[in-house]
Protein backbone atom coordinates (compact mmCIF):
# COMPACT_ATOMS: atom_id res chain seq x y z
CA UNK A 1 0.00 0.00 0.00
CA UNK A 2 1.07 3.73 0.00
CA UNK A 3 0.79 6.86 2.05
CA UNK A 4 2.16 10.20 1.57
CA UNK A 5 4.80 10.73 4.26
CA UNK A 6 5.66 14.48 4.56
CA UNK A 7 4.75 14.98 1.39
CA UNK A 8 5.77 11.99 -0.54
CA UNK A 9 4.45 8.75 -1.66
CA UNK A 10 5.85 6.00 0.70
CA UNK A 11 5.43 2.28 0.00
CA UNK A 12 4.27 0.73 3.57
CA UNK A 13 3.51 -3.27 4.19
CA UNK A 14 -0.42 -3.36 4.63
CA UNK A 15 -1.21 -3.14 8.66
CA UNK A 16 1.58 -1.26 9.52
CA UNK A 17 1.05 1.02 12.59
CA UNK A 18 2.28 4.79 13.32
CA UNK A 19 4.42 3.43 15.91
CA UNK A 20 6.00 0.63 13.71
CA UNK A 21 6.79 2.98 11.32
CA UNK A 22 8.24 5.48 13.81
CA UNK A 23 10.19 2.41 15.08
CA UNK A 24 11.53 1.42 11.16
CA UNK A 25 12.21 5.24 10.77
CA UNK A 26 14.12 5.29 14.55
CA UNK A 27 11.86 8.18 15.81
CA UNK A 28 11.30 9.07 18.75
CA UNK A 29 7.78 9.17 19.88
CA UNK A 30 8.62 11.76 22.61
CA UNK A 31 9.79 14.25 20.35
CA UNK A 32 7.56 14.33 17.57
CA UNK A 33 4.26 15.81 16.81
CA UNK A 34 2.27 13.15 14.31
CA UNK A 35 -0.60 14.19 12.40
CA UNK A 36 -2.29 11.34 10.86
CA UNK A 37 -5.47 12.18 7.89
CA UNK A 38 -5.19 15.91 9.66
CA UNK A 39 -5.82 15.06 12.99
CA UNK A 40 -3.25 15.02 15.74
CA UNK A 41 -2.96 11.60 17.18
CA UNK A 42 -1.78 11.55 21.14
CA UNK A 43 1.17 9.40 21.84
CA UNK A 44 -1.04 6.52 23.73
CA UNK A 45 -2.51 6.03 20.34
CA UNK A 46 0.30 5.52 17.92
CA UNK A 47 0.96 1.94 18.24
CA UNK A 48 -3.10 1.35 17.90
CA UNK A 49 -3.56 3.12 15.14
CA UNK A 50 -3.26 1.00 11.33
CA UNK A 51 -2.21 3.05 8.37
CA UNK A 52 -4.36 2.42 5.21
CA UNK A 53 -3.71 3.21 2.01
CA UNK A 54 -4.18 6.51 0.94
CA UNK A 55 -3.39 8.16 4.00
CA UNK A 56 -1.67 10.98 4.67
CA UNK A 57 1.14 11.18 7.49
CA UNK A 58 2.75 14.07 8.75
CA UNK A 59 5.57 14.26 11.42
CA UNK A 60 7.11 17.24 13.01
CA UNK A 61 10.72 16.54 14.59
CA UNK A 62 11.05 18.86 17.04
CA UNK A 63 14.25 20.33 18.56
CA UNK A 64 14.81 21.49 22.06
CA UNK A 65 15.12 25.61 22.82
CA UNK A 66 13.13 28.20 23.70
CA UNK B 1 -17.33 66.50 7.10
CA UNK B 2 -16.71 63.54 9.81
CA UNK B 3 -13.09 63.25 11.53
CA UNK B 4 -12.54 61.34 15.16
CA UNK B 5 -9.91 63.28 17.31
CA UNK B 6 -8.34 60.93 20.52
CA UNK B 7 -11.01 58.54 19.61
CA UNK B 8 -14.14 61.04 20.13
CA UNK B 9 -16.33 61.81 16.99
CA UNK B 10 -16.08 65.25 15.64
CA UNK B 11 -17.58 67.64 12.97
CA UNK B 12 -15.31 69.76 11.03
CA UNK B 13 -15.31 72.16 8.14
CA UNK B 14 -14.40 70.77 4.46
CA UNK B 15 -11.21 72.66 4.68
CA UNK B 16 -10.07 71.72 8.06
CA UNK B 17 -6.35 71.07 8.05
CA UNK B 18 -3.64 69.29 10.73
CA UNK B 19 -2.72 72.57 12.41
CA UNK B 20 -6.69 73.57 12.24
CA UNK B 21 -7.75 71.18 14.14
CA UNK B 22 -5.26 70.87 16.95
CA UNK B 23 -5.66 74.75 17.76
CA UNK B 24 -9.42 74.15 18.20
CA UNK B 25 -9.50 71.12 20.51
CA UNK B 26 -6.12 70.48 22.24
CA UNK B 27 -3.55 74.06 21.25
CA UNK B 28 -0.81 72.63 23.16
CA UNK B 29 -0.48 69.50 21.50
CA UNK B 30 2.75 69.25 19.79
CA UNK B 31 2.11 65.82 17.35
CA UNK B 32 -0.56 65.59 15.42
CA UNK B 33 -0.93 61.87 13.60
CA UNK B 34 -3.74 61.12 10.88
CA UNK B 35 -4.30 57.77 10.30
CA UNK B 36 -1.30 56.61 12.03
CA UNK B 37 0.99 58.64 10.98
CA UNK B 38 2.41 61.96 11.76
CA UNK B 39 1.69 65.26 10.09
CA UNK B 40 2.28 68.64 9.37
CA UNK B 41 -0.14 71.39 10.38
CA UNK B 42 -0.76 72.33 6.61
CA UNK B 43 -1.83 68.49 6.31
CA UNK B 44 -5.84 69.08 4.38
CA UNK B 45 -7.87 66.50 6.13
CA UNK B 46 -10.46 64.44 4.86
CA UNK B 47 -13.98 62.71 6.03
CA UNK B 48 -13.37 59.37 7.88
CA UNK B 49 -9.87 60.82 8.98
CA UNK B 50 -8.74 59.61 12.33
CA UNK B 51 -6.61 62.31 13.92
CA UNK B 52 -4.64 61.73 17.35
CA UNK B 53 -3.64 65.31 19.68
CA UNK B 54 -0.51 64.60 21.68
CA UNK B 55 1.73 66.37 23.98
CA UNK B 56 4.61 65.44 24.79
CA UNK B 57 5.89 64.31 28.38
CA UNK B 58 2.00 64.86 29.41
CA UNK B 59 1.09 61.24 31.32
CA UNK B 60 -2.78 60.98 30.45
CA UNK B 61 -5.68 60.55 32.44
CA UNK B 62 -7.11 56.70 31.70
CA UNK B 63 -9.81 57.09 29.89
CA UNK B 64 -7.32 58.89 27.20
CA UNK B 65 -4.75 56.72 27.22
CA UNK B 66 -6.69 53.52 25.76
CA UNK B 67 -6.51 56.20 22.43
CA UNK B 68 -3.47 57.68 22.61
CA UNK B 69 -1.91 54.15 22.74
CA UNK B 70 -3.81 52.90 20.20
CA UNK B 71 -2.45 56.30 17.86
CA UNK B 72 0.53 54.58 15.71
CA UNK B 73 -1.74 51.16 15.23
CA UNK B 74 -2.79 50.30 11.72
CA UNK B 75 -6.43 51.50 11.96
CA UNK B 76 -8.85 48.13 11.88
CA UNK B 77 -5.98 46.05 13.35
CA UNK B 78 -6.43 47.42 17.09
CA UNK B 79 -10.49 46.60 16.69
CA UNK B 80 -9.42 43.09 15.42
CA UNK B 81 -6.87 42.31 18.16
CA UNK B 82 -8.48 43.46 21.32
CA UNK B 83 -11.51 41.17 22.07
CA UNK B 84 -8.62 38.13 21.69
CA UNK B 85 -7.63 35.89 24.42
CA UNK B 86 -3.96 34.40 23.16
CA UNK B 87 -2.72 31.33 25.66
CA UNK B 88 1.46 31.58 25.89
CA UNK B 89 2.83 28.28 27.43
CA UNK B 90 6.37 29.15 28.61
CA UNK B 91 7.59 32.46 29.55
CA UNK B 92 11.14 32.20 28.55
CA UNK B 93 13.17 33.24 25.96
CA UNK B 94 10.49 32.88 23.35
CA UNK B 95 7.30 33.44 25.45
CA UNK B 96 8.51 36.28 27.11
CA UNK B 97 9.21 38.29 23.97
CA UNK B 98 5.77 37.34 22.43
CA UNK B 99 3.77 38.44 24.89
CA UNK B 100 5.25 42.03 25.24
CA UNK B 101 4.72 41.99 21.07
CA UNK B 102 1.20 40.90 21.64
CA UNK B 103 1.12 43.33 24.44
CA UNK B 104 2.22 46.18 22.17
CA UNK B 105 0.06 44.96 19.63
CA UNK B 106 -2.65 45.75 21.87
CA UNK B 107 -4.03 41.85 22.14
CA UNK B 108 -7.23 42.38 24.76
CA UNK B 109 -6.27 39.56 26.84
CA UNK B 110 -2.82 36.94 27.28
CA UNK B 111 -2.99 33.86 29.17
CA UNK B 112 0.49 33.35 30.24
CA UNK B 113 1.90 29.90 32.49
CA UNK B 114 5.11 29.25 33.65
CA UNK B 115 6.59 27.18 37.06
CA UNK B 116 9.81 29.08 36.54
CA UNK B 117 11.68 32.00 38.80
CA UNK B 118 13.58 34.32 37.35
CA UNK B 119 17.89 33.27 37.64
CA UNK B 120 20.26 35.66 35.89
CA UNK B 121 21.55 32.73 33.81
CA UNK B 122 17.99 33.77 31.73
CA UNK B 123 19.10 37.36 31.26
CA UNK B 124 21.32 36.65 28.41
CA UNK B 125 18.00 36.37 26.37
CA UNK B 126 14.33 36.40 28.47
CA UNK B 127 12.62 39.93 28.83
CA UNK B 128 13.67 40.08 32.81
CA UNK B 129 15.35 42.43 34.59
CA UNK B 130 18.25 42.09 37.32
CA UNK B 131 15.42 43.33 40.24
CA UNK B 132 13.13 40.61 39.08
CA UNK B 133 15.81 37.65 39.59
CA UNK B 134 14.22 35.62 42.37
CA UNK B 135 10.62 36.09 41.37
CA UNK B 136 8.14 34.03 39.74
CA UNK B 137 8.30 34.72 35.61
CA UNK B 138 4.02 35.15 35.26
CA UNK B 139 4.40 37.73 37.99
CA UNK B 140 7.00 39.51 36.82
CA UNK B 141 6.04 39.71 33.13
CA UNK B 142 2.59 40.76 34.13
CA UNK B 143 4.21 44.06 36.41
CA UNK B 144 5.91 44.25 33.03
CA UNK B 145 3.08 44.08 31.06
CA UNK B 146 1.03 46.51 33.27
CA UNK B 147 3.98 49.07 32.45
CA UNK B 148 3.84 48.78 28.72
CA UNK B 149 0.07 48.20 28.20
CA UNK B 150 -2.05 48.40 31.34
CA UNK B 151 -5.13 47.82 29.23
CA UNK B 152 -4.18 44.27 28.53
CA UNK B 153 -6.14 41.87 30.35
CA UNK B 154 -2.82 39.09 31.91
CA UNK B 155 -4.35 35.69 33.63
CA UNK B 156 -1.13 34.52 35.15
CA UNK B 157 -0.73 30.78 36.00
CA UNK B 158 2.33 30.04 38.36
CA UNK B 159 2.31 26.15 37.63
CA UNK B 160 3.40 23.42 36.00
CA UNK B 161 1.80 22.61 32.78
CA UNK B 162 0.92 18.36 32.21
CA UNK B 163 -1.73 17.15 30.05
CA UNK B 164 -4.17 17.09 33.20
CA UNK B 165 -4.47 21.03 33.46
CA UNK B 166 -4.10 22.26 29.88
CA UNK B 167 -7.47 22.59 28.80
CA UNK B 168 -8.51 24.15 31.97
CA UNK B 169 -5.76 26.99 31.98
CA UNK B 170 -6.00 27.45 28.07
CA UNK B 171 -9.41 26.96 27.84
CA UNK B 172 -10.94 30.15 26.53
CA UNK B 173 -7.24 30.53 24.22
CA UNK B 174 -8.58 30.99 20.31
CA UNK B 175 -5.02 30.78 19.44
CA UNK B 176 -2.38 28.77 21.49
CA UNK B 177 1.06 29.68 21.34
CA UNK B 178 3.97 27.08 22.59
CA UNK B 179 7.27 28.78 23.93
CA UNK B 180 8.64 25.70 26.04
CA UNK B 181 12.46 24.94 26.08
CA UNK B 182 12.33 20.79 26.24
CA UNK B 183 11.55 19.13 22.90
CA UNK B 184 9.04 16.31 24.71
CA UNK B 185 7.26 19.20 26.60
CA UNK B 186 6.54 20.94 23.43
CA UNK B 187 5.27 17.88 22.18
CA UNK B 188 3.27 16.91 24.99
CA UNK B 189 1.43 20.26 25.06
CA UNK B 190 0.63 19.87 21.15
CA UNK B 191 -0.46 16.92 21.44
CA UNK B 192 -2.87 17.62 24.93
CA UNK B 193 -4.42 20.97 23.39
CA UNK B 194 -4.81 19.66 19.79
CA UNK B 195 -6.79 16.39 20.89
CA UNK B 196 -9.32 18.47 22.77
CA UNK B 197 -9.35 22.07 20.74
CA UNK B 198 -8.84 20.62 16.86
CA UNK B 199 -9.90 23.81 15.56
CA UNK B 200 -8.04 26.44 17.17
CA UNK B 201 -4.44 27.41 15.87
CA UNK B 202 -1.32 26.54 17.94
CA UNK B 203 1.92 28.14 16.86
CA UNK B 204 4.95 26.60 17.90
CA UNK B 205 8.98 27.11 18.18
CA UNK B 206 11.66 25.16 17.29
CA UNK B 207 15.07 25.59 16.14
CA UNK B 208 16.69 29.04 17.28
CA UNK B 209 19.65 28.28 19.27
CA UNK B 210 23.11 29.38 18.81
CA UNK B 211 23.84 31.92 16.05
CA UNK B 212 23.10 30.60 12.71
CA UNK B 213 22.30 33.17 9.69
CA UNK B 214 18.48 34.57 10.89
CA UNK B 215 17.25 34.24 7.61
CA UNK B 216 17.11 30.75 7.98
CA UNK B 217 14.27 31.13 10.67
CA UNK B 218 10.78 30.35 9.34
CA UNK B 219 7.11 30.47 10.00
CA UNK B 220 5.59 27.04 8.26
CA UNK B 221 2.65 25.29 8.04
CA UNK B 222 3.88 22.13 9.58
CA UNK B 223 0.04 20.25 10.24
CA UNK B 224 -3.58 21.06 9.31
CA UNK B 225 -3.83 23.72 12.74
CA UNK B 226 -0.29 24.06 13.51
CA UNK B 227 2.45 26.76 12.36
CA UNK B 228 6.13 26.27 13.11
CA UNK B 229 8.81 29.26 13.44
CA UNK B 230 12.51 28.36 13.92
CA UNK B 231 14.99 26.84 11.44
CA UNK B 232 14.03 23.58 12.24
CA UNK B 233 16.75 21.54 13.34
CA UNK B 234 18.64 23.78 15.36
CA UNK B 235 18.66 22.64 19.02
CA UNK B 236 20.13 24.33 22.10
CA UNK B 237 23.06 22.06 23.07
CA UNK B 238 26.56 22.29 24.43
CA UNK B 239 28.59 24.87 22.26
CA UNK B 240 25.17 26.03 20.76
CA UNK B 241 23.14 27.87 23.55
CA UNK B 242 20.47 30.10 23.48
CA UNK B 243 21.18 33.90 22.65
CA UNK B 244 18.75 36.76 22.85
CA UNK B 245 19.10 37.84 18.79
CA UNK B 246 17.80 34.15 17.30
CA UNK B 247 15.61 33.62 20.37
CA UNK B 248 14.20 37.09 19.46
CA UNK B 249 13.63 36.60 15.71
CA UNK B 250 12.52 32.98 16.05
CA UNK B 251 9.69 34.54 19.12
CA UNK B 252 8.70 37.55 16.63
CA UNK B 253 7.74 35.47 13.80
CA UNK B 254 5.67 33.54 16.60
CA UNK B 255 3.95 36.76 17.37
CA UNK B 256 3.63 37.76 14.04
CA UNK B 257 1.64 34.65 12.68
CA UNK B 258 -0.64 34.95 15.92
CA UNK B 259 -1.57 38.33 14.50
CA UNK B 260 -1.59 37.37 11.23
CA UNK B 261 -4.26 34.47 12.24
CA UNK B 262 -6.04 36.93 14.21
CA UNK B 263 -6.43 39.08 11.19
CA UNK B 264 -7.80 36.08 9.19
CA UNK B 265 -4.29 36.15 6.99
CA UNK B 266 -2.19 32.68 6.47
CA UNK B 267 1.08 33.25 8.95
CA UNK B 268 3.27 30.82 6.50
CA UNK B 269 5.05 32.46 3.27
CA UNK B 270 2.91 32.99 0.58
CA UNK B 271 3.12 30.63 -1.98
Amino acid sequence: MEITFNGTLHELEAGTSIQELLDQLRLDCLQVVVEHNHNIIPRQRLAETVLNNGDTLEVIHFVGGG
Amino acid sequence: MQITVNEQNHTAPANETAGSVRDRIKADADLVIVNGFPASAEAVLNNGDQVVLIRRGEVPGADELDALLTARHTPGVHEAVKGATIGIAGVGGLGSAIAIALARTGVGHLIIADFDIVEPSNLNRQQYFVDQIGLAKVYALHDTLARINPFVRVTACHLRLTPANIKEVFGHAQVLVEAFDLADQKVMLIETFATRFPDRPIVTGSGMAGFGPANTIRTQRVANNLYLCGDGSTAAAPGTGLMAPRVGVAAHHQANAVLRLLLGKAPEDEA
